[in-house]
């Protein structure tokens, strides 16, 4: 549940690697707005420009204007107001520029933010099934909320706050060296003492930062646990136990997060108060050369000199403020190019799925309109192309699978399953049924072994036409938001409310359907909360109907479902199967019953196989299952 | 509200008492140093004189050290202030939840609970911080900076307020139009991250469907969505710094303008001139900042107030009095009882509810999703209060017990059960916190979890995972059955607890019971027929009331329901070998 990347915390690596992230955050801003961030660039310089020379007016206007009306005791404001003028001219055009930056900036920053959301989506969906067994879903949930909008600060404040800055100190800098050179060797010497401090001190926020953090993923995942079990500890009048380690860690996380914010709460006051020190020490160094007339310096130049002291030092008390906000940003950077740095499925498949015509001589071609009939269209190597029809004969020859390398779930499974037949699945739990038919449409790829799909490895058939030929309904039925029609149309996008609604008749569950406060147009929200497990297996099973595929995978539900609707379930399925392959993870004695083929799965391996009658004459694993006879362990 | 919250500073109420005064000691400090730089200018530099220079500049030295010192004394206590009371606040609501009933944990949803207590405890701390070190600062440095103005020129300082005007209704206006627009943006942003949710739980489905480019286009849209109606009040607070700076400038020119004509007629000097420049800036800047802590205040108003609410809900279940402290034995009586988890809506998931059951009785509960089982059993231990009626185990009502010894007699395995990460050892003795190995494995016998436990290279040190994520179904549901044993109990509840468990090794636990501990009253809820069908007795509940009560044979020939169940289940329509996961 940690929230933070993995990995040694190192002062120097730290920094190194935090940079390298916002380079990329910035490359990536910079791949879609290059020409508006330009713009903004220059907003930000011109504005920096106007301001600055808005402030040297400002100098000027004491010692020109004046100063010199009152030692003439002339009353003649016209100059005055002519430069006020040209003030007001220099300012206005600073606001405008302001304007521009801020106003082109929200584009960029939302604009970047939402590029960044969908192709997180778009890329999360190429992911494997295996990323997102391994990764916990609300740590997925988070990179595309709390992570992306870190970014927000990052890119719309920090990023033009830190070019603002930079600039201001650089064209300061030029004004005070055309003014005088050894005072600004002075303000220069006080300018690299502000970075340095500022440099170590968020150096350490940084790794206290990264220890609040961590401590706060730890005290996340202590209360996730504990409230998933709220109700357990209570049975167990575990109470104070569970105070007593709730406590420990959180006081843990008090004293990392109060370290980390006293030193982000002591920058502010420490750079001020340096720049103050640098400012008196500019008036007395100043004071001496320009009293004692050692160099050009004059008290009028002397004056400026010392405002713009000020814009010499305040730049880096502002870096420093950004320095915190980039320190936590880059954090949620790195989670963020995690995700988009996973591998995708791979898929080197080129057989792919077409709609087909079957002439009287059985030669097959392929045709734009669905047909109901569906051919593999084989390209190869010397430019032909051949149609093979398709059956839904599936072989497993010799098949290994494991999650990881070192441990394997199945070995040696082979099996085969002709055009319209039933194969069932019985075992424990944990014995690999599900797995088997997660490797049919290759939600995991095999280790040894081959799979064949009507002849042809499924290696080579291209994932989405393979999992366009597999119907599937699991055990977690999952729907969308949505009405209960387009949930059902998520079978098959372009199916009609017809071709639907005589799906769902198919499955059985046009009945409970029409009893909707508002039939096929109810929405589902939340993951179907509003409607009851059986019934949302039923819309499960229409769902597969509507999409009419040839062969089909079943996962049969458990028994929290009462008796009624179960047997509408089972009705709706058994219809579903009705002149098609299926695979069915079975828990039912009618559904073995009728197959024409049950395995027998233990710890990996198929065991026995066979008819319900041949098994229950072998008189092994399946009769005791069967009968619920005892096992001698 | 802010009085529950504020409670909860607690220890740290020094540290939140020194952070504004040291505060407005560093902003006292800072007011100061512009007023010393006007003298170093005027006194000094301009009148030539070294000396001033000196005086001047080391008492500007002073000032900046003692601006430091309070400045960082007001950072370091701020910190220590507000992480404390984040502490305290986290402290508060854990504990809090410790002495929730079922019904008020029925209340919260675990993500909710888990966000209250970080993201939203994050925000209150945030502003906590902001209340006693920033706010205390913009107000002060106004009011220091106005006063300032006011010695130094009556007549200048009136451009302040005319600009301090204009400034305020500006933000108002645009605080107004986009607060409305935030609000619905943020509508907007919970339904882009439905999406995901929906995405990342059913991604087989979305696989499986091939619907990986229909999804991505969906979510585009919601996202365009929100992109939109960010930009659109992003577009207006974009005007916030350019209408600001319009103003500040406004004002300096103003200043220029009008301080010049004083200067020249000796009304003004030009030190007091820039040091109201300085002036200008601190007083605009502050106001500018009381916005920004306006908006963050009425942001965690909203964490705020979540808070509170775990903060402030009173457990609605409480110890008598005078608690009995012993369980006599494990008989059950329910008198009359109605039950409703809403008081007062009339809609109950019991009613009318009447039986007994006697000391070491096997009772099974057999009924439709919905008609009341899980409800039931709950009553038995006191995880709900009835609404009217009595349940008496041991002879006693349940509400004369002491809640701790009657949950220690009356062990209860819930529907949806969990283990803990940790040991399996560690795990079982939940039950008894002093269980030596032997009767944890005893415990574990008895539940048959002990053969799949010997199979682990750790035996009984074996790591569970958050939520028992490492071990099947039906395993985690023997160890759970094996730490309620532990508790040595006198009523044993198992609320579907086999389901995952295949249908021989269910019958053997079932066995071990009837054996090892016959004098426990043994209540089984099932969906399966087979599970109960050995039971003394079954009740066989519809829609919350009672429709049968018998033997398996009685029951099989007179109860309907209960015929129905037994025929499909056995005949065809059941199923045989242990429910997957």
């Amino acid at each position: 549940m940690t929230r933070m990347p993995k990995g040694k915390v190192t002062m120097s690596g730290d920094i190194k690697r935090q940079f390298k992230v916002v380079a990329r955050v910035l490359s990536y801003m910079l791949k879609n707005y290059k020409f508006a961030f330009l713009v903004v660039v220059i907003c930000i310089i011109g504005q920096t420009l106007c301001t600055l020379q808005g402030m040297l007016f400002t100098q000027r206007l004491i010692d020109d204007f004046i100063a010199p009306m009152v030692t003439n005791g002339s009353t003649d404001f016209g100059p005055l107001a002519n430069a006020l003028l040209q003030m007001a001219f220099y300012y206005g055009l600073g606001i405008i520029f302001a304007y521009a930056h801020q106003r082109i900036m929200v584009n960029v920053g939302q604009g970047t933010m939402r590029k960044l959301r969908e192709d997180l989506f778009s890329h999360m969906e190429t992911l494997p099934i295996k990323y997102f067994d391994t990764h916990a879903h609300g740590d997925i949930m988070s990179v595309y909320t709390n992570d992306v909008d870190t970014l927000r600060q990052l890119m719309s404040q920090s990023i033009p706050n830190f070019i603002n800055s930079s600039f201001t100190m650089i064209s300061t800098y030029i004004s005070l060296l055309v003014l005088d050179i050894p005072l600004t060797i002075v303000t220069a010497c006080m300018t690299g003492v502000m970075l340095y401090t500022m440099t170590k001190l968020s150096a350490k926020s940084g790794k206290y930062f990264y220890n609040q953090q961590k401590d706060l993923g730890k005290v996340n995942g202590f209360i996730e646990e504990m409230m998933d079990g709220q109700k357990v500890v209570k049975v167990f009048c575990h109470e104070e136990k569970a105070i007593e380690d709730f406590k420990a860690l959180n006081e843990e996380l008090r004293s990392s997060s109060e370290e980390a914010n006293k030193i982000a709460n002591i920058m502010m006051p420490i750079n001020n108060n340096l720049g103050n020190i640098s400012y008196v020490l500019c008036a007395i160094v100043g004071g001496i050369l320009a009293l004692g007339g050692y160099t050009g310096l004059t008290l009028g130049k002397l004056v400026s000199f010392l405002s713009l002291n000020r814009n010499a030092t305040q730049p880096v008390g502002q870096m420093s403020q950004q320095m915190n906000f980039i320190v936590m940003a880059t954090a949620g950077a790195e989670r963020i190019f995690a995700l988009l740095d996973e591998k995708s499925e791979v898929d080197n498949g080129y057989v792919t799925l077409v709609n087909a015509k079957e002439d009287k001589d059985g030669n097959i071609t392929e045709t734009k309109e669905r047909t109901g009939i569906w051919a593999w269209k084989h390209p190869h190597h010397d430019g032909t192309l051949t149609y093979k029809k398709l059956e839904g004969d599936i072989v497993f020859d010799d098949v290994d699978f494991g999650y990881d390398d070192k441990k394997m779930v199945l070995h040696n499974i082979k099996m085969y399953a002709t055009p319209g037949q039933k194969i069932a699945f019985v075992g424990s739990t944990g014995a690999g049924k599900t797995t088997i038919t997660n490797l049919i449409n290759r939600f995991y790829d095999i280790q040894d072994g081959k799979i064949r799909y009507d002849g042809i490895n499924i290696n080579k058939i291209k994932k989405d036409d393979l999992r366009r030929s597999l119907g599937m309904v699991l055990q977690d039925t999952h729907l969308f938001t949505g009405t209960v029609m387009d949930n059902i149309r998520y079978g098959r996008l372009d199916a009609t409310d017809a071709e639907c609604i005589a799906a769902a008749k198919l499955a059985n569950a046009h009945g409970f359907i029409k009893r909707l406060p508002e039939g096929y147009d109810t929405l589902i929200t939340a993951d179907g909360a509003n409607l009851s497990q059986g019934q949302r297996q039923l819309l499960a099973i229409a769902r597969a109907a509507v999409a009419d595929p040839p062969v089909l995978i079943l996962d049969e539900a458990t028994s929290s479902i009462d008796t009624r609707t179960e047997t509408l379930v089972q009705e709706g399925m058994d219809c579903l199967m009705i002149g098609r392959t299926s695979f069915v993870i079975a828990h039912r004695l009618s559904t073995v019953k009728n197959a024409d083929c049950i395995m027998v799965l233990e710890n990996g391996r198929i065991i026995e196989r066979g008819t319900h009658d041949d098994l229950i004459a072998q008189k092994g694993r399946y009769y005791q299952l069967y009968t619920g006879n005892k096992i001698g362990e | 509200m802010i009085k529950t919250l504020l409670a909860q500073v607690k220890q740290y109420k020094k540290a939140t008492i020194l952070t504004p005064i040291f505060t407005a000691l560093e902003v006292f400090m800072e007011v100061m140093i512009p007023f010393v730089t006007a003298e170093i200018i005027d006194k000094g530099i301009e009148a030539g004189d070294m000396d001033q220079v000196y005086l001047y500049g080391g008492i500007m030295i002073v000032l900046a050290f003692l601006s430091l010192v309070f400045g960082i004394l007001a950072g370091k206590y701020a910190s220590t202030a507000s992480t404390g009371f984040a502490c305290n606040l986290r402290d508060g609501m854990y504990e809090n939840i410790q002495k929730f009933s079922f019904s008020n944990i029925d209340k919260y949803s675990t993500a909710g609970l888990v966000t209250r207590m970080t993201t939203d405890v994050t925000n209150v701390q945030n502003a906590f911080q902001m209340c006693i070190r920033i706010a205390v600062r913009s107000p002060l440095t106004l009011i220091c900076s106005l006063s300032m103005a006011l010695v130094i020129s009556l007549d200048l300082s009136f451009i302040f307020f005319i600009g301090m005007v204009v400034l305020g209704v500006a933000l108002i206006i645009i605080m107004g139009s986009t607060t409305k627009i935030f609000n619905k943006a943020f509508e907007q942003y919970d339904a882009v991250n439905a999406d995901v949710q929906e995405n990342v739980t059913g991604i087989r489905v979305v696989k499986a469907f091939v619907r990986e480019k229909s999804e991505t286009e969906k979510f585009r849209k919601s996202v365009t969505k929100l992109y939109n109606m960010f930009c659109k009040a992003e577009k207006i607070l974009a005007f916030n710094s350019p209408i600001m700076m319009m103003v500040i400038y406004g004002s300096m020119i103003a200043i220029s303008w009008f301080g010049a004509h004083e200067v020249v007629s000796g009304s003004l000097t030009t030190g007091e001139l820039t040091s109201m420049f300085s002036y200008v800036m601190n007083i605009l800047m502050s106001l500018m900042m009381l916005s920004m802590i306006f908006v963050m205040l009425s942001m965690s108003l909203a964490s705020a107030r979540r808070i509170t609410e775990v903060l402030k809900e009173k457990p609605d279940l409480t110890d008598p009095l005078m608690p009995v402290t012993e369980v006599k034995d494990g008989s059950i009586e329910f008198d009359h009882v109605s039950f409703a988890y809403k008081h007062g809506t009339g809609e109950y998931t019991l009613k009318d509810l009447t039986f007994s059951i006697q000391s070491g009785e096997t009772i099974g509960i057999v009924g439709g999703t919905g008609s009341g089982k899980s409800s039931l059993v709950s009553l038995i231990s006191r995880l709900y209060d009835v609404s009217s009626g009595r349940v008496l185990v041991g002879g006693l009502d349940v509400r004369e017990y002491d809640m701790e010894v009657l949950r220690a007699q009356v062990a209860v395995v819930l529907q949806k059960n969990v283990l803990f990460s940790g040991t399996i050892l560690d795990n079982l003795r939940w039950g008894d916190e002093n269980a030596s190995e032997e009767e944890c494995i005893e415990a574990c016998k008895l539940a048959c979890a002990d053969e799949f436990i010997q199979k682990f290279p750790d035996k009984y040190n074996t790591w569970i995972e958050q939520g028992g994520t490492n071990v099947s179904g039906g395993q985690r549901q023997r160890l759970c059955i094996a730490r309620a044993l532990l508790k040595k109990p006198k009523v044993l509840i198992l609320d579907d607890s086999t389901s995952a468990v295949d249908t021989a090794t269910d019958a053997k636990i079932r066995d071990a019971f009837k054996n090892k501990i016959p004098n426990t009253t043994k209540i089984i809820i099932a969906q399966r027929v087979t599970s109960v069908m050995d039971a003394d007795r079954i009740i066989v509940l519809k829609d919350g009331e009672l429709n049968g009560f018998g033997s398996h044979s009685e029951l099989v020939k007179t109860n309907p329901i209960y015929a129905e169940m037994y025929e499909t289940q056995t005949k065809g329509g059941g199923d045989f070998d242990e429910g997957g996961e």
